[in-house]
């Protein structure tokens, strides 16, 4: 393998992945077949596919809870091996820690990485600031509504200061005002924070609207069946749901989802 | 027997509800098969205001029933005391101290028969909660031998044992630590997957993952798994003091048994409900303090 200049290193970079798994038949099933991606520092990229185009196993496979079949994931140029703090994961459920206040839960990583107290209490203040949750460092999970959890959660995982966060469909949950809501916060946040973000989503607007470039999946197995550069800067408003461009883009890779997808009728076959 | 108490009030085509304004016309329409007295409905709350009353009537109802076919004449006092002996042989007892060394002894067994089995049953009960092959290893075992009824075990407790204090609380522990170990091993599994694996990202290792997350998100539900079993070992208790036990509230109801003192059963059993429902209340208040985030 080359080794790439410094500046030039991907922050994340998935090689050839392959996953099959057996289902409870004892068949072998291809979910993703020679997946090649990379995020640069400072990217947002997102992964859209139908479901079940194993588009959160991809994900699962960069944060190191999957073993890929075949195939290598690089962070930073470092092979991965498993579940680490330079990737910071954030599920469509809150998974916040309920007996631990927001501080606390967002704290929790540095806990981790054995900071001391003060540093801590600096650090979390700061990311709190940052997510807009100041005034409510001691309350508890369940005393936020949805889009505040996810907030928390995202605050959680910006804290460790990691090399990539992966998002898998953080915002499946949240109905669609709040939706709206925390998409233009996670643009507000990038232009603050630099995060490079890796994202699953199944929704196409969303993947557009939020990112830098868009990897399109296939079902079954998931393959990359394109990758589109999308051409708006940062700092992106609501005004641009309605500019020719975007739609078309949106629809571009509406054409190659229904393309790529599994047919109701094969599904009923297999 | 609440239900005629709430529905005392309400007549057939009147007010719906003692808590509801006469309505001429009815506000919403029902689902069908509804009930339109109000607190007949499925999963319909009771008012705050009526809880406390329902709760008397619950208690003294039975007590009226009681004090009415005692005082009646209809059953022999030898079998069914009246209220008021009771309550003498419940103050004798008192005073000639059997009650508090008997409460002492009781409270003893279970104290030290229930200590063993959290010990027991917690750690491995996490252990076959988090780690699929500690449940596929004990699982069966377990499910087997906690359908054998505890006290089937007296006879060989007391050869392996003696009549001494070793057999009793051994027959406390086999028949709680069972229960207890696969209900903690349930509420561990049941901490959600995500939770783990965020918290690996954030860079716990797995000792940390137990340690840190597993075992505070479990808390609430082991100690619910206690205060269910707790009251499993409360009964336990009372058999395992029919066994040549010198003291204890079982060893009283025996004794009773023999010299016919109806009044003396019956207020050692009222004792016994009375400790039952502290130690339910003790539980529930040990898990909002030490889980206060879960309801």
């Amino acid at each position: 393998m080359t080794v790439l200049p410094k500046r030039q290193m991907p922050k994340l970079r998935m090689i050839a992945v392959t996953k099959d798994y057996t289902d409870a038949k004892g068949k072998v099933v291809r979910a993703l077949v020679n997946v090649d991606l990379h995020v640069e520092e400072g990217e947002l990229v997102t992964l859209v596919g139908a479901s079940g185009c194993g588009k959160s196993t991809l994900l699962s496979i960069a944060a190191g809870l999957v073993e890929a079949t075949d195939g290598a994931v690089l962070v930073d140029g470092r092979h991965v091996t498993g579940p680490g703090p330079d990737r910071g994961l954030v599920f469509q459920g809150y998974s916040l820690y309920p007996w631990r206040t927001v501080a606390e839960n967002v704290g929790f990583g540095l806990e981790l990485k054995g900071m001391g107290r003060a540093d801590i209490a600096s650090r979390v203040a700061e990311y709190l600031r940052v997510m807009g949750l100041s005034e409510f460092a001691g309350a508890l999970p369940r005393q936020l509504s949805g889009g505040m959890q996810q907030r928390v959660a995202i605050a959680r995982a910006l804290a460790t200061e990691p090399s990539v966060l992966l998002f898998d469909e953080p915002f499946g949950a949240l109905d669609s005002q709040t939706r709206a809501s925390m998409r233009d916060f996670v643009v507000k946040v990038q232009a603050d924070t630099g995060a490079t973000i890796l994202m699953v989503t199944h929704d196409v607007e969303e993947a557009v609207y939020l990112s830098n470039r868009v990897y399109v999946l296939t079902s079954r197995p998931g393959r990359v069946a394109a990758e589109l550069a999308v051409p708006f800067g940062p700092g992106r408003e609501r005004s641009l749901l309605r500019d020719q461009t975007f739609r078309e883009l949106c629809w571009t890779i509406d054409d190659l989802l229904a393309a790529g997808a599994v047919s109701p009728m094969d599904d009923m076959a297999s | 027997m609440t239900a005629p108490a709430a529905d005392e009030q309400a007549v057939d085509g009147g007010p719906v509800g003692p808590d509801a304004a006469p309505a001429p016309t009815p506000r919403r329409m029902l689902a069908p098969g509804r009930p339109r007295i109000r607190m007949l409905r499925l999963r319909e709350q009771v008012p705050e205001r009526l809880r406390l009353p329902l709760a008397v009537i619950s208690v003294l109802l039975p007590l009226l029933v009681w004090t009415a076919l005692s005082s009646s004449g209809a059953v022999d006092p030898k079998f069914l005391p009246s209220p008021g002996a009771v309550l003498r042989a419940l103050r004798r007892l008192a005073a000639g101290g059997e009650l508090w060394s008997d409460t002492r002894a009781t409270l003893t067994r279970v104290a030290i028969g229930f200590a063993l089995v959290v010990a027991i049953s917690v750690p491995l009960g996490l252990a076959m909660g988090t780690w699929p092959l500690a449940r596929a290893l004990f699982e069966p075992m377990i499910g087997l031998v906690r359908y054998m009824p505890a006290p089937a075990f007296i006879p060989l407790l007391v050869i392996w044992l003696g009549l001494g204090e070793t057999s009793k609380i051994a027959l406390l522990v086999i028949g709680t630590v069972f229960f207890n170990t696969l209900m903690s091993a349930d509420v561990a599994s049941q901490v959600p997957a995500e939770l783990i694996n965020v918290s690996y990202t954030l860079g716990a290792g797995r000792w940390q993952v137990i340690r840190k997350v597993i075992i505070p998100y479990a808390v609430p539900g082991l100690l619910d798994a206690m205060r269910v079993n707790i009251a499993a070992t409360w009964n336990l208790v009372v058999v395992a003091e029919l066994i040549a036990a010198q003291q204890g509230l079982g060893y009283r109801i025996v004794r009773a048994q023999r010299f016919l003192q109806t009044d003396t059963i019956f207020a050692v059993l009222i004792v016994i409900g009375l400790i039952g429902v502290a130690m339910d209340v003790a539980f529930r208040l040990l898990r909002n303090r030490l889980a206060p985030w879960a309801r």
